[in-house]
C-alpha cells in the first residue's frame, strides 16, 4: 500500500552541510515525522531531529517543510500532492547542532529573563479564588507548547541575530501578557517591563506569529495589540508626559529597570589589565597522561566561580569553635619545632 | 586516546524532568541543597504533558462529601487492595496541599462558580475529583513547575549573579550508570545528548523520576524517552523493583490512522458522556461489569444517562468502569470480530452533545483529531483500542520517605519509576498528583539523607572509566546490528507474548527470546559520530529496555492470578492468596533477573476499618476476614 516519495533533508552540522536526496516509503495516513522515523530506521539511522510526544502536545518536532515552519507530527502526508518533492530544513533563527536539531538556549535565555508569577501577599494556598471568566485570557496562552515556531519566524530576529539580545519574541510577549492579565498577580508593571526590556516595541505586527502558532493561539491579537496599548496609553497620557518634563525619567520607570532580569553587559577588564585576553581565550593545556597512558578520566567544570572547596564538601566554614585545636609554640616545650633551632 | 569528561559537584541529582523529578529539584533547592535536573529531553517537553484528564485530590470542591478517606478506598479499590496501603494513603491525604500550592507557582485550573478550582468526574473515582485545565491539566503542570524552577534561578541569580548557582537545568542529557562507594551513591555518569561529550555528576543523594517503560511495546502512548532507564540504573546499583507484572494498557488510544497509533484519547470524553460501541452498534460496557463493581455501575442505558445530570440518585455507566476492566471489554469485543477494520471499537461523543459543548469540553482533544487525523469527533466516531499506558510496577520504596529498598543507600525514586502506590492498577487522574506528593517527598528526604552523611562518598574512576566504555561500545562496532531492528523485535515479543492477555506458554517463549535479544543487543552497533546521533543513543538504551522487560515477564509467569494490570488466561480469576504477595526483581551479580515473593504491609486498622466487609470478603483470605470481624468486635 506504500508508494516511493522523494524527500529532501538538510544534513550537516554547525560548519556547514547541504540538502540530501531520499526516496521513502509513504503510507496512509502518515505525518512527515513517521518518514524521518523510517529513514532512520532504515537507511541512515544518525539522522537527528528531536521528537517527544508526536501528538502535538510536547512541541519538540519543530522544522521547517517546504519553507513552512512547522510541527513534524502535525504535518499529515496527504496535504502534499501525489508527485511534489517534501523538502525538510531546520529552524533558520537559531545555531544548528546537527541535521535538523538548532540550539534553542535563546528562548530558555529570554524565559529566565522574564519576571515570574509573583503570588499575591497574604492570600494562603487553598484560599485562591478566580472567576473562570477572568482566567480564560491568561489560559489561551498557557496552552503554549514552547515548539518555538514563532521564535522562528518572527522576522525580527529571523535573519537579524544582532536584534536577539534585545528581543524576547513572541512566546515571551504571551507570557508576560498571561501574567498580565493574572487575575491574582501581584505586579503591576508587566506591561512597562515588556516594552523596557523585552523589546516589544520592535514588533510591528505582522501576525506570523499567529500563523505558525499549531496551537492556535491569536498572539499578535491577544497579547501583542492589547500590550502594546496600554503600553501606548501611558506613553501619551498627558499627566505622565507632564512628569516626563518635570522628573527624571529614571526615577519615574525606577521600579522596572531596578528589578531587571537581564544579565550585565558590562565588557572587559579596566585599570592595569585592560587589554589582557580573558582567561577562556587562552589556548587549552593538555592533561598530564598517566603510567598505563590514559589520562585522567576528567576534567572540572563546576557550576560556580572558584572551584570547589579544598576542604572537600563536607566541611563547613567557619569550623565551630570546639573543633579547633590550637597549641601556641612555646618555645623550649615544644619538640615538634624546626629542627634548626635545636642546639 | 582519551576522553573528556566534565565533572560537577552537587548535593542532590534528580533524574528526570517530569512532574515528579520537578517538583523533587524544587523541594531540595528549597532545603537548599545544590540541585542538578537531568532531563533526557529539552526542558519542558516531559511526557507529563501527555496527561490530559486532570490531578486527583479531595479538595471536595465540587461535592463536599469527599475527603481522603473516600479517595484512599477508591485507590484501594482500584488496584485491587495490592497497593501499599501507606503510600495510598499519604497520597490521598497530601494532595490537596500539593495541587493548591501549584496555583502559589502561578497554575491556571479552571474554576468552580464560586471560584475554587472545578473537579472532574473519572473512572474509579466515587465524586467528582480531578483538577483540570480543560484536557491539558499536564502541560498545566509542567510549566507550572518548570516557571517556578526558573523563578528560583532568578532569586539565585538576584542573590549570586548566576541563575545556575543552586539549581541546574541539564537539558538533553541522559544518564547511562549510577556510581556507587560501596554501597552508598557517589555520583552519575551520562551523556549530552547534543554534543556526546560526557559528564559526571558527584553526588551523595539521587533522586530517580524517569517515569516508564513503555517504548518496550509496539503499541504505545509513551515518547521515546520512556525506555526504563530509571527501572534498570535502580536494578544495577543494587536496588529491588516491584508489581513489574503490572502494565495499564489504557483502553482507549487511537487505532486510525496508523501513524497516531497509540496516542491517548481522554478518558473525560466517557466521563463527559462519550459511550464505547462495536461494530454492530452495540453499547457493550454493559455486558462487562465484573461482580466487585456490581453495586456500583447502571444497569440500563437509561440509567447511565441520567448519572450524568443527577449523580446522587443513579449508578454510573460502566463505560466508566477502571481502566483495566474497559481495555479488556474492548478487547474481546475485537478478538469476537465485533471490532472496527483497524481493529478497535467505536467512541461517540457526536451523538450524545452539541458540538459547542464537545469543543469546549475537550478542546486539545477535538484539536488533534481534526489535525492528526482529520476527523471531527464533534460529526463522527472515533477508533480506539487498548495501548501500553503506564507501569504500576516500580522500584521498591520507602513510603515515607521514597528512599529505595534494596542494599543501595542515597537513592530515592517518585512518579512513575516508583512502584507500590498504584497497586495492581492505577486509577486515572492518581499519576498526576501522586507526582507531586511523592516528588516533593522524595526531594524532602534526599536533602534529609545529605544532610545526616557523616563523610561524603567517592567516586572511583575505575567505575567511570568502565560506565564510559558501555557507553562508547556501540560507537566502536560501527557494522554491528540495527538499533532500530532490535527495538522493533523486542516490541514484538512484549507486545505479542507480554501483552494485555498472557498465557504460560507464551511468556516462557518469550523470556527465552528476551535472552536472544541480549545476545544480540551485547553486539549492537551504532553507525556515525557521537554528536546528536539517536541511533546511538537507542543503541544504549536498548540494553535499560531488555533488562526491565525481563523483569516484567518474569513477574508475569510467576504471578498465577488475574488481577489489575495483568490478565492470565490460564488463571482468570483474582485469587486472595496472590493479593498477599509482592513479587521482588534484583539483578543478581552475573547480571540476571532474580524474582522473589515478599509479603505484602499489612493495612493499620483504622484504614482496613474504612471498607465494608461485603466488598472485603472480595479480596481477602478467609483468615484475614477473620481477623478483620476481631477487629470489628472491639
Amino acid at each position: 500500500m506504500g508508494t516511493k516519495r522523494h524527500f529532501r533533508v538538510w544534513r550537516g552540522d554547525e560548519s556547514g552541510g547541504d540538502i540530501q536526496d531520499y526516496d521513502v516509503e509513504v503510507n496512509d495516513g502518515e505525518v512527515v515525522l513517521d518518514i524521518i522515523h523510517r529513514l532512520q530506521a532504515t537507511q541512515t539511522p544518525d539522522l537527528a531531529c528531536r521528537w517527544n510526544c508526536k501528538a502535538g502536545k510536547c512541541g519538540s518536532c519543530s522544522m521547517e517543510i517546504n519553507g513552512k515552519p512547522k510541527l513534524g507530527c502535525m504535518t499529515r502526508m496527504s496535504t502534499f500532492e501525489e508527485d511534489e518533492t517534501v523538502t525538510i530544513t531546520p529552524l533558520r533563527t537559531f545555531p544548528i547542532i546537527r541535521d535538523l536539531v538548532t540550539d534553542v538556549t535563546f528562548n530558555y535565555e529570554k524565559a529566565r529573563e522574564t519576571p515570574a508569577f509573583a503570588p499575591p501577599a497574604g492570600v494562603a494556598p487553598g484560599q485562591y479564588r478566580m472567576k473562570q471568566v477572568d482566567v480564560e485570557r491568561s489560559q489561551e496562552f498557557r496552552k503554549c507548547i514552547e515548539c518555538f515556531l514563532c521564535q522562528n519566524t518572527c522576522h525580527v530576529v529571523r535573519d537579524h541575530e544582532e536584534n536577539k539580545a534585545a528581543f524576547s519574541g513572541p512566546r515571551y510577549f504571551i507570557r508576560a501578557a498571561e501574567l498580565d492579565m493574572h487575575p491574582l498577580d501581584a505586579r503591576t508593571d508587566r506591561k512597562d517591563y515588556a516594552q523596557a526590556e523585552q523589546g516589544l516595541g520592535f514588533c510591528n505586527i505582522t501576525k506570523c506569529c499567529t500563523e505558525v502558532c499549531p496551537e492556535h493561539i491569536k498572539i499578535t491579537d491577544n497579547a501583542i495589540i492589547p500590550m502594546k496599548e496600554r503600553v501606548v496609553d501611558r506613553r501619551y497620557d498627558p499627566l505622565v508626559w507632564l512628569g516626563r518634563k518635570i522628573f527624571r525619567r529614571d526615577q519615574l520607570d525606577g521600579s522596572a529597570h531596578g528589578d531587571s532580569m537581564a544579565p550585565s553587559t558590562s565588557v572587559g577588564v579596566t585599570g592595569v589589565a585592560a587589554g589582557t585576553p580573558f582567561s577562556s581565550a587562552r589556548p587549552s593545556e593538555a592533561a598530564p597522561v598517566r603510567d598505563d597512558g590514559r589520562m585522567d578520566v576528567a576534567e572540572l567544570a563546576l557550576p560556580q566561580q572558584g572551584g570547589p572547596s579544598p576542604f572537600g564538601d563536607d566541611q563547613e566554614l567557619p569550623l565551630p569553635p570546639g573543633e579547633i585545636v590550637y597549641n601556641h609554640p612555646a618555645p623550649g616545650k615544644d619538640d615538634t619545632g624546626p629542627k634548626g633551632d635545636a642546639h | 586516546m582519551t576522553t573528556r569528561i566534565e565533572r560537577h559537584h552537587y548535593d542532590v541529582v534528580v533524574i528526570g524532568a517530569g512532574g515528579a523529578g520537578l517538583r523533587a529539584a524544587i523541594e531540595a533547592r528549597l532545603a537548599g541543597k545544590r540541585t542538578a535536573i537531568i532531563s533526557k529531553s529539552l526542558f519542558g517537553k516531559a511526557h507529563t504533558v501527555m496527561a490530559e484528564g486532570g490531578a486527583a485530590a479531595a479538595m471536595g470542591n465540587v461535592n463536599s462529601r469527599d475527603n481522603w478517606m473516600v479517595h484512599f478506598r477508591d485507590t484501594m479499590r482500584g488496584g485491587k487492595f495490592l497497593n501499599n496501603f501507606r503510600m495510598a494513603e499519604l497520597h490521598a491525604k497530601e494532595a490537596p496541599e500539593r495541587i493548591w500550592e501549584l496555583e502559589t507557582y502561578g497554575a491556571l485550573f479552571d474554576r468552580t462558580k464560586d471560584g475554587k478550582i472545578s473537579q472532574r468526574n473519572f473512572g474509579g473515582h466515587e465524586y467528582p475529583r480531578l483538577a483540570h485545565v480543560g484536557d491539558r491539566t499536564g502541560l498545566e503542570l509542567i510549566r507550572t513547575l518548570q516557571q517556578k524552577i526558573v523563578s528560583l534561578q532568578q532569586e539565585d541569580f538576584a542573590e549570586t549573579g548566576s541563575y545556575d548557582a543552586k539549581i541546574k537545568v541539564f537539558a538533553e542529557t541522559t544518564i547511562t550508570e549510577l556510581l556507587l562507594d560501596g554501597d552508598q551513591v557517589a555520583g552519575a555518569f551520562g551523556y549530552y545528548r547534543e554534543s556526546g561529550e560526557f559528564l559526571l555528576l558527584e553526588a551523595p543523594a539521587v533522586v530517580l523520576a524517569t517515569g516508564g517503560v513503555g517504548r518496550s511495546y509496539k503499541v504505545t502512548s509513551n515518547s521515546w524517552e520512556y525506555t526504563g532507564d530509571g527501572h534498570a540504573l535502580a536494578l544495577r546499583a543494587g536496588a529491588t523493583l516491584i508489581n513489574m507484572e503490572f502494565l495499564q494498557f489504557h483502553p482507549t488510544g487511537m487505532v486510525w490512522p496508523p501513524s497516531v497509533k497509540g496516542i491517548l484519547v481522554t478518558e473525560s470524553v466517557r466521563g463527559d458522556g462519550g459511550v464505547l460501541r462495536n461494530s454492530d452498534g452495540k453499547r457493550f460496557m454493559f455486558d462487562y461489569v465484573p461482580d466487585v463493581f456490581r453495586k456500583q455501575y447502571a444497569e440500563t442505558e437509561e440509567e447511565a444517562d441520567r448519572w450524568y445530570d443527577d449523580p446522587d440518585n443513579n449508578r454510573r455507566p460502566p463505560e466508566l468502569l477502571p481502566r483495566d476492566e474497559v481495555a479488556r471489554a474492548i478487547n474481546n469485543e475485537v478478538k469476537e470480530g465485533r471490532g472496527t477494520k483497524a481493529g478497535g471499537v467505536f467512541l461517540d461523543v457526536s451523538t450524545r452533545m452539541p458540538a459547542e459543548r464537545i469543543v469546549k469540553r475537550l478542546p486539545s482533544m477535538y484539536h488533534q483529531f481534526k489535525e492528526l487525523a482529520d476527523v471531527d469527533i464533534t460529526k463522527q466516531p472515533m477508533e480506539v483500542g487498548p495501548t501500553c499506558h503506564y507501569v504500576m510496577g516500580g522500584v521498591e520504596v520507602d513510603p515515607d520517605s521514597a528512599a529505595a529498598s534494596g542494599r543501595v543507600t542515597g537513592l530515592f525514586a517518585a512518579g512513575e519509576v516508583s512502584g507500590g502506590m498504584h497497586g495492581s492498577n492505577r486509577l486515572g487522574g492518581n499519576s498526576l498528583s501522586d507526582l507531586l506528593v511523592f516528588g516533593k517527598r522524595a526531594g524532602e528526604h534526599a536533602s534529609a539523607y545529605v544532610d545526616a552523611l557523616a563523610k561524603r562518598p567517592k567516586v572511583a574512576t575505575a567505575d567511570v572509566e568502565a560506565a564510559l566504555d558501555v557507553a562508547l561500545a556501540p560507537l566502536n562496532r560501527q557494522s554491528g546490528e540495527n538499533p532500530y531492528t532490535l527495538q522493533q523485535d523486542l516490541q514484538a515479543v512484549m507486545g505479542d507474548l507480554v501483552g494485555i492477555i498472557r498465557r504460560a506458554g507464551e511468556l516462557t517463549d518469550a523470556l527465552k527470546r528476551l535472552q536472544e535479544l541480549k545476545l544480540r543487543v551485547a553486539n549492537v552497533g551504532a553507525a556515525g559520530g557521537r554528536r546528536y546521533n539517536p541511533g546511538w543513543h537507542l543503541a544504549i538504551d536498548l540494553r535499560n529496555m531488555l533488562v526491565v522487560s525481563e523483569c516484567t515477564a518474569k513477574a508475569a509467569l510467576e504471578r498465577e492470578e488475574s488481577r489489575g494490570g495483568h490478565t492470565r488466561e490460564d488463571f482468570p480469576g483474582m485469587n486472595p492468596q496472590w493479593r498477599k504477595v509482592n513479587l521482588v526483581c534484583s539483578l543478581d551479580k552475573s547480571g540476571d533477573v532474580h524474582l522473589e515473593r515478599k509479603p505484602l504491609p499489612k493495612m493499620r486498622g483504622e484504614l482496613i476499618s474504612l471498607f465494608d466487609r461485603t466488598e472485603l470478603s472480595k479480596y481477602l483470605t478467609d483468615d484475614e476476614l477473620i481477623e478483620f470481624d476481631a477487629l470489628e468486635a472491639k
